[in-house]
């Protein structure tokens, strides 16, 4: 099975894709072929976010939220839509909270890419975001949402909840039935869906797929140098995923 | 008090294909040429990190950046425009190579019926086929006459494909690389097209089977078939790109020079002559002016619209008179499809961008619309590009979007889904149009562009037509079950479409109704020109690229003899 896993030899890469030898791309690039141990490192796997610190990798924070508590809303909710089970992790398990707060912190958070001059209108339904939040502030708002509805209607934090409480919760902001500031509930989960799936399948030196688990449940293989072998093949490949930092080291 | 730059003979504004293009010819001709390009240098040296989908594909590292300038969209004049403020449904480029960097290298030729729409459709079925509001036109140059410049474009990037479809015009010499591989995959879309009946050939790809060195001495490597293409650089410069072809091309006369963060913002004039452009040094604030004999507008084609409504250069299209040509005709592609869901698993994310089949049986008026109430078509294709598990997460529409069932199913389904797709054509209409936007600026000061834009009953019909068809042969290529798209709703401009947006500064032979004349040279100001997909008066059922190459090429002749003889080359 020896063709299943192998990446295509530096040899070969050269010969078919024309590229002189030593030439035309950088260093990492050729270097990433010769030498790459896979997974090495990285393995812890959190089963609740931050609370134990033991195994705690120092690498790895809060680069966003000051408060443990929303952290944990975070966490759940994010657990709620990406559940483990017995294909493997769920979000927390990937590190999604983490990758969602370490997002938050930067240009992701503050739009900064984005075109944010006002004035601000509520938009159509066909005009995309039009809500002067950045999406830091809209994740708060949302999680700060949760935790209210969630008191209101258990008398419980939203952390605190029974897994079908919070889907209640989770479903109803889906629905656009929970009124929030600034944004229609509905954007906002939208927005939570979509940063979950992100961290659980990003490429790892974001901080979520911890462990490349995500991909490894889904039979992604990260980054390959090349199919150009193997695509021809009428049989499925099992191919050990590797991260983009392995063209790094 | 802008600073004045020596003067140039050509200058284009932006520098991706178009730019390149007419860079390297006029270069080539002798002609002293500038680029200006707003955004930064880049090339292949910068892609050997490329394989990370959050970073280029999710969050959109090699776009424009909004924060700096947008459009604002409306679907209809009643409608308050409101800024696109993130990407969305169509991702817009900024740097070197420009969106020429990060396409997937489907380069089809347009079929002569585009050209000639308006008098095929009138001469086979009578003057009423369409309604007076599609503003159907013909270009006012034919496939034969741009033939020439279609091999020219395809040698410039070494195309791979076959010539096997008996649907195309003629060609004047095979493609330059034999097609790309054949995988399983593609063969179960060809052998269900085949047992319909249907003319299926491999899409004509920028991502070469084989090293090719191009005309200009440009080398192109050979693809690797890593799945990271659209919305990506290529790390191995195996996609023919304007960096590796025609802007190397352009430096090695001594001719070219680039200057980047050099932001546009108007074409200066005296007379019924261009004398240049002023444009905003970003990382200085800077104000310059780049004097220049030729001025080509050579960005995306809703910027070159934008500065000629800035700069006061022809008359702004009016939908309730019907005058004035400038934003007028602007169209996009719709994308009916199916969802095929199997039992086996694929290796749906090997692939390449351009790797897949099409058939054009149902493309242009190749089948007869005597009983159908829509014109032109879609043509279909399966494309094997390489599926990456943010983007992907197929699941039946029985399943819900979050939570257990979905995780499974989601990754159930991400090497057992396949789709069928097609690329409808756009019919303009007189209410989809471009303007200027009276309230939203961009960081500059100048007002944004907006378009004012929604799918019309022409598309309805032929989005349900194509989606059936589609179905048919997912049905045929074996899936367990398969989905039609829903039909289609309003234009939405979150969700990703297509960048296949065209139209504003449309092309022809008669002022009344084009901006430019078949030159792209403006009826208004002989030199000045405008390249891009905007020159189309409709666009067709197929990604762009290979027409806006091939227009880029008869313009650049166009300037040269402008050179020689002055006044209007037509």
């Amino acid at each position: 099975m020896a063709k299943t896993t192998k990446g295509v030899s530096r040899r070969d890469f050269l010969k078919t894709t024309g590229i002189a030898a030593g030439t035309l791309v950088g260093g990492g690039l050729i270097g990433g072929l010769v030498g790459y141990n896979a997974n090495k490192g990285n393995s812890s796997v959190a089963t609740a976010p931050a609370e134990d610190h033991h195994d705690a990798d120092i690498n790895r924070g809060l680069m966003f939220f000051t408060k443990r508590r929303d952290f944990e809303i975070l966490a759940q909710a994010t657990e709620r839509i990406f559940p483990e089970d017995e294909l493997g992790p769920g979000a927390i398990g990937l590190g999604v909270p983490y990758f969602i707060d370490n997002q938050l912190a930067g240009n992701y958070g503050s739009n900064a890419r984005e075109y944010m001059q006002g004035p601000f209108h509520e938009g159509g339904l066909t005009q995309g975001y039009q809500t002067r939040l950045t999406r830091a502030e809209l994740f708060m708002n949302g999680i700060h949402t949760m935790d209210q509805e969630a008191n209101k209607r258990f008398s419980k934090g939203f952390a605190e909840l029974e897994g079908d409480q919070m889907d209640e919760i989770l479903t109803d902001l889906q629905k656009d039935e929970i009124k929030m500031k600034g944004v229609s509930s509905a954007f906002f989960f939208k927005l939570l869906r979509s940063a979950t799936l992100e961290g659980a399948y990003a490429d790892p030196i974001y901080n979520g797929n911890v462990n490349m688990e995500g991909w490894k449940m889904k039979g992604f293989p990260g980054h390959q140098m090349s199919y150009i072998n193997q695509i021809e093949d009428e049989k499925f490949h099992k191919i050990d995923p590797k991260s983009i930092s392995s063209m790094q080291h | 008090m802008a600073k004045t730059l020596d003067k140039v003979d050509v200058v284009t504004v932006g520098v991706g294909w178009t730019g390149g293009i007419i860079a390297a010819e006029c270069a080539k001709a002798g002609m002293k040429v500038r680029g200006l390009e707003r955004g930064q240098n880049r090339g292949t040296e910068d892609f050997s990190l490329v394989h990370d989908e959050y970073r280029y594909a999710i969050r959109y590292e090699l776009m424009q950046d909004l924060s700096k300038e947008t459009i604002t969209f409306r679907n209809n004049m009643k409608q308050r425009a409101l800024p696109m403020r993130q990407l969305g449904s169509f991702l817009l480029g900024e740097g070197l190579g420009g969106a020429g960097t990060h396409w997937n290298g489907m380069t089809y030729r347009f079929l002569p019926y585009d050209f000639q729409i308006k008098s095929e459709t009138e001469k086979k079925y009578g003057k009423n086929k369409v309604s007076s509001d599609y503003l159907l036109q013909d270009w006012g140059i034919t496939y034969d006459e741009l033939e020439p410049y279609y091999d020219r474009f395809e040698k410039t990037m070494g195309l791979s494909g076959e010539d096997t479809n008996p649907f195309w015009g003629k060609r004047s010499s095979d493609f330059p690389t034999p097609p790309m591989k054949k995988t399983p995959l593609l063969q179960k879309f060809e052998k269900a097209a085949k047992d319909l009946g249907y003319h299926p050939y491999m899409v004509p790809s920028a991502n070469l089977s084989q090293p090719y060195e191009n005309p200009d001495g440009s080398q192109i490597n050979a693809c690797q078939y890593c799945g990271f293409c659209e919305r990506f650089g290529c790390e191995y410069g195996a996609k023919a790109s304007p960096e590796v072809t025609v802007i190397p091309a352009a430096k090695k006369t001594g001719n070219y020079d680039i200057i980047f963060n050099a932001n546009v913002v108007e074409v200066l004039k005296k007379g019924n002559k261009t004398t240049g452009v002023r444009y905003i040094d970003t990382q200085t604030g800077e104000e310059v002016i780049q004097p220049a004999d030729v001025v080509v507008l050579t960005s995306y084609m809703m910027n070159n619209a934008k500065l000629l409504m800035v700069s006061n250069i022809g008359e702004q299209y009016d939908p309730a008179t019907g005058k004035g040509t400038l934003g007028k005709n602007y169209c996009y592609q719709i994308e009916p499809g199916a969802t095929g869901f199997f039992d086996e698993q694929m290796n749906t994310f090997m692939g390449a961008g351009a790797l897949g089949m099409t058939i054009d049986d149902f493309n242009a008026d190749n089948f007869d619309h005597t009983d159908l109430d829509f014109i032109h078509g879609a043509s279909i294709s399966f494309v094997q590009s390489g599926s990456r598990p943010i983007g992907t997460n197929p699941v039946p529409s029985d399943v819900p979007l979050w939570g257990a069932e979905f995780k499974k199913a989601s990754i159930e389904n991400f090497t057992r889904t396949l789709d069928v797709f097609g690329q409808g054509a756009s019919i303009p209409h007189k209410h989809n149009y471009l303007s200027l936007d009276p309230t939203y600026k961009d960081k500059y000061g100048v007002p944004l562009l907006q378009m004012t834009y929604n799918f019309t009953e022409q598309d309805r019909n032929l989005h349900k037509f194509i989606t059936k068809k589609t179905v048919e042969v997912m049905e045929k290529m074996g899936a367990k079950k398969t989905e039609g798209g829903g039909p289609l709703a309003e234009y939405d401009i979150a969700p990703y479409q297509s960048t296949h947006n065209t139209g504003g500064t449309t092309m022809g032979n008669d002022p009344q109704n084009s901006v430019v004349n078949t030159y792209l040279q403006h009826w208004d100001m002989e030199n000045l020109f405008v390249v891009g997909a905007g020159n189309f008066n409709h666009n067709s059922g197929y990604n762009p690229t290979a027409t806006v190459g091939a227009l880029a090429y008869r313009t650049a002749e166009g300037i040269q003899k402008y050179r020689q003889k002055g006044g209007s080359l037509v």
